[in-house]
């Protein structure tokens, strides 16, 4: 193999027929709710552990629509439960529950 | 697809080219890269189409590689523009044509600033004479030679002796055009079809027997750029860029390339041989690559002209397969004598393409 | 008798109205409609947001009762001249008319989609308008759509864009879009329906209610990120560039099918009414009310009047209101 001194580049585009989103389906099952999130962003905003790390539950739940979530999935175990998002989604979703789900269905530990 | 759609819109864009008299200047990429290319234009212009295109040899290069690395400044450039306006205004001419993509995106921009904003204009004039003592006029029409071959195309179609048909199943050979990012991507009234579906290769392959495809990454950039492939890290992206095009008309089965600009067809010829080491992969078919043809190329071909005055042999994707199918006969014990009896050195074959 | 007549130019739904209402005023509306047929763009519409009322059974209603109204159809207006009787309006098949005071209700035009050449409206088979689309609810026949499994619909097509000389919203398309996610979602219940949105403008009673219904029974996802370019590819499936801005990732995806929700623009004869009565136009070519808080129907004219889309995009019901209202202030500038 000659070495060019340079490689190709990954696309970082989102190939979106590509997605398994069997997963965001089965969390739908379990929290219906979770289709009415509208990504304002209230939740991420209000988070108790989002000051001090990367947690970021509209990123996480818009990512797990998308069929990417790997990275996010890891930073719910920071996630204390302690219901402040809740109290502030305007759409009314029970996102301690939703949490709880995304924590079962993709297999994190809580 | 719905053909009359786009010819609705090849209808809004039309440019006025004029029929003869222009002053002709080269590209430094095409003349390195291509060398045969534009004495293939020139031959078919001057003496099959007995047209006047004046060429000095003072002149230089329009500075558009420099200034696109931000080598020269602004300035600097309107400068060297303004002296290849005061030799062409000097000669006589009013109508500029260039061989290169880039020069033309870069008179375009150059004169529309002149345009906005006069006391640029003004400052470029001063600095001409302080530099050289040259006065200039701003031409009356600025074409790329691909418009004028676009303009004869017809007169061309007449003259040629092969069509862009495969002799053996009588199917039109399938053509991929790319156009140059600077040719109307900048100011999309000054190509020819505007800047999302360009007419002018279109036009001359249609014309000439060939079936243009359209596929999903047409408009993508090949990834020459000038920053990116200067430095030899960067050029990973250049090459991820005409990989994404490869991959993307590859289901289309195309027979070969036409292209305007001289930087892309150096690119999508070269670069399939970095694809292929890096990834095993090659495109076309027969292992060979697809290849990859200029414009004047293209109509040397259709025209009769001896391949190897045209200079295919310089081509790293062997033409061969592609001159088969058309039926064009070709000496290949010829290929690397060179003019005037000097023979020209032989090149390594690739492991990873082949190339016969 | 002639001073109980007043010309209203243009027979669509606001038009409709301002005579209906003129004439249970006392007056004598005479009703000018260009086309063959009264109703405007009303004709086009399958059902009407939010609640997805006929749009037929809407129509009917309103030219239900036009006894009193002179209207005619197939009447293209030579000229109208003013003097200090009044204005003379000339049709171009002959009649003429005098009358105190003339109301322009001349409505609207959709954004030709195929300007937007990077989206290739009849280029592409499978891109089509709300407007197609709209059709195809009326009468399902539509040999573009097949059965399609992954739909979307891209929001702000010639609307709040500078290349296409358009600055304003057109306030409807994003409630239509919406609309028509969860009705063709309703036709084809298996397919994934995407909106691609710059903002979402569920500003009305209910819209905030569809939105929801959309997302919650239908399914429908909506993604925020403007299309940028679509090309076809071999199977002659779309292929559609967009950005996920939420997530600040480019995105790529295959589509069977392409709604441009194409937006509210001056209508053609627009630019010929402010030449030929002088009546003034703001800059994204709607026509310039006197105020546009307190008299949003008058101009600098007394006796001329404009109404309806002409002065800008509205919804169906604002139009209405503002066809009673126009009435009244026609009524009352006659009685003086």
């Amino acid at each position: 193999m000659i070495d060019f001194g340079y490689s190709l580049s990954k696309s970082n585009a989102l190939k979106i027929e590509n997605l398994d989103d069997s997963r965001f389906k089965a969390l739908h099952k379990l929290e219906p709710d979770a289709y009415k999130c509208i990504g304002c962003g209230s939740c991420t905003a209000s988070c108790s552990a989002g000051v001090f790390t990367e947690l970021s539950l509209r990123k996480t739940l818009l990512s797990l629509q998308r069929g990417e979530g790997k990275g996010y999935i890891d930073q719910l175990q920071s996630c204390m439960l302690c219901g402040k998002c809740m109290l502030v989604c305007p759409r009314g979703i029970n996102t301690r529950h939703l949490i709880l789900s995304i924590c079962k269905i993709y297999s994190v530990e809580q | 697809m719905i053909y009359q759609g786009k010819q609705k819109i090849w209808a809004d864009y039309q440019k006025e080219i004029p029929d003869d008299h222009w002053f002709y200047v080269r590209s430094c990429i095409r003349q390195n890269f291509f060398p045969a290319s534009e004495v293939t234009m020139l031959k078919i212009f001057r003496e099959m189409l007995g047209k006047d295109m004046y060429e000095t040899p003072h002149h230089t290069t329009c500075g558009g590689i420099a200034y696109h690395n931000e080598c020269i400044p602004q300035e600097t450039q309107m400068a060297i523009i303004a002296r290849q306006f005061a030799l062409m205004t000097e000669a006589g001419y009013e109508n500029y044509t260039c061989s290169c993509i880039t020069s033309f995106g870069l008179y375009c921009e150059t004169i529309e600033t002149w345009h906005e904003m006069p006391e640029v204009l003004e400052r470029t004039r001063e600095n001409l004479w302080k530099a050289c003592r040259r006065e200039f006029n701003i031409p009356k029409y600025l074409a790329h030679t691909s418009d004028l071959v676009f303009k004869f195309r017809k007169e061309i179609g007449a003259l040629a002796k092969y069509r862009l048909v495969n002799k053996d199943t009588g199917e039109p050979l399938r053509v991929v055009e790319h156009i140059g990012c600077h040719y109307a991507k900048m100011f999309p009234s000054k190509g020819v079809g505007g800047a999302e579906y360009p007419y002018v290769l279109v036009g001359m392959a249609e014309e000439w027997g060939g079936n243009v495809i359209d596929y999903p990454e047409r408009r993508h950039c090949c990834g020459f750029g000038f920053r990116q492939y200067l430095v030899r890290a960067n050029r990973g992206y250049s090459v991820s860029n005409t990989h994404k095009k490869f991959e993307s008309m590859e289901p289309f089965h195309p027979d070969f390339i036409v292209t305007n600009c001289p930087g892309c067809p150096y690119f999508l010829d070269r670069w399939q041989y970095v694809i292929a080491e890096q990834t095993g992969k090659t495109y076309g078919g027969n292992g060979q690559g697809i290849p990859v043809l200029t414009y004047e190329e293209m109509a040397g071909l259709v025209l009769g002209l001896d391949p190897w005055d045209i200079g295919m042999q310089v081509h790293q994707i062997a033409v061969e397969p592609l001159l088969d199918k058309i039926g064009i006969e070709y000496d290949e014990s010829k290929k690397y004598e060179g003019t005037g009896g000097k023979p020209l050195p032989e090149p390594e074959f690739p492991a990873a393409i082949r190339c016969c | 008798m002639a001073k109980d007549n007043v010309v209203v130019i243009g027979g669509g739904p606001c038009g409709i109205e301002v005579s209906r209402n003129l004439r249970d005023m006392g007056y004598t509306p005479i009703l000018l409609e260009q086309q063959s047929e009264l109703g405007g763009h009303l004709r086009q519409w399958d059902r009407l947001f939010p609640e997805g009322v006929d749009a037929r059974k809407v129509l009917k209603e309103l030219t239900s009762d036009l006894r009193g109204v002179k209207w005619f159809t197939d009447a293209t207006i030579d000229s109208i001249k003013k003097s200090r009787k009044g204005y003379t309006v000339n049709v171009d098949s002959g009649m003429t008319f005098e009358s105190k005071a003339v109301i322009l209700t001349t409505g609207f035009k959709l954004f030709p989609a195929e300007k937007k050449e990077e989206y290739g409206y009849n280029i592409y088979e499978r891109v089509i308008t709300n407007a197609d689309l709209e059709e195809y609810f009326r009468t399902r026949k539509d040999s573009r759509i097949q059965d399609p499994k992954t739909i979307g619909f891209v929001h702000c097509v010639g609307s709040r864009d500078e290349k296409a000389c358009n600055r304003q919203c057109s306030k409807v398309c994003c409630a239509t879009a919406v609309k028509q996610a969860s009705e063709i979602k309703e036709l084809f219940p298996e397919a994934t329906v995407y909106c691609f949105y710059m903002d979402l403008r569920m500003f009305g009673r209910s819209y905030e209610d569809m939105y929801l219904n959309a997302q919650k029974k239908y399914g429908v996802r909506f993604i925020r990120g403007r299309v940028s370019e679509v090309s076809e590819d071999i199977d002659g499936k779309l292929f559609v560039k967009a950005e996920d801005t939420l997530l600040g990732k480019p995105m790529k995806m295959k589509m069977d099918l392409l709604v441009l929700m194409t937006g509210i623009i001056p209508g053609e004869s627009t630019a010929q009414y402010s030449e030929m009565l002088g009546i003034e136009r703001g800059e994204d070519g709607f026509f310039a009310p006197k105020d546009t808080i307190l008299e949003p129907c008058r101009t600098k004219d007394a006796g001329l009047f404009i109404a309806g889309t002409c002065t800008g995009p509205k919804t169906l019901p604002e139009t209405l209101s503002e066809a009673r209202a126009t009435a009244i202030q026609v009524h009352n500038f006659l009685s003086k």
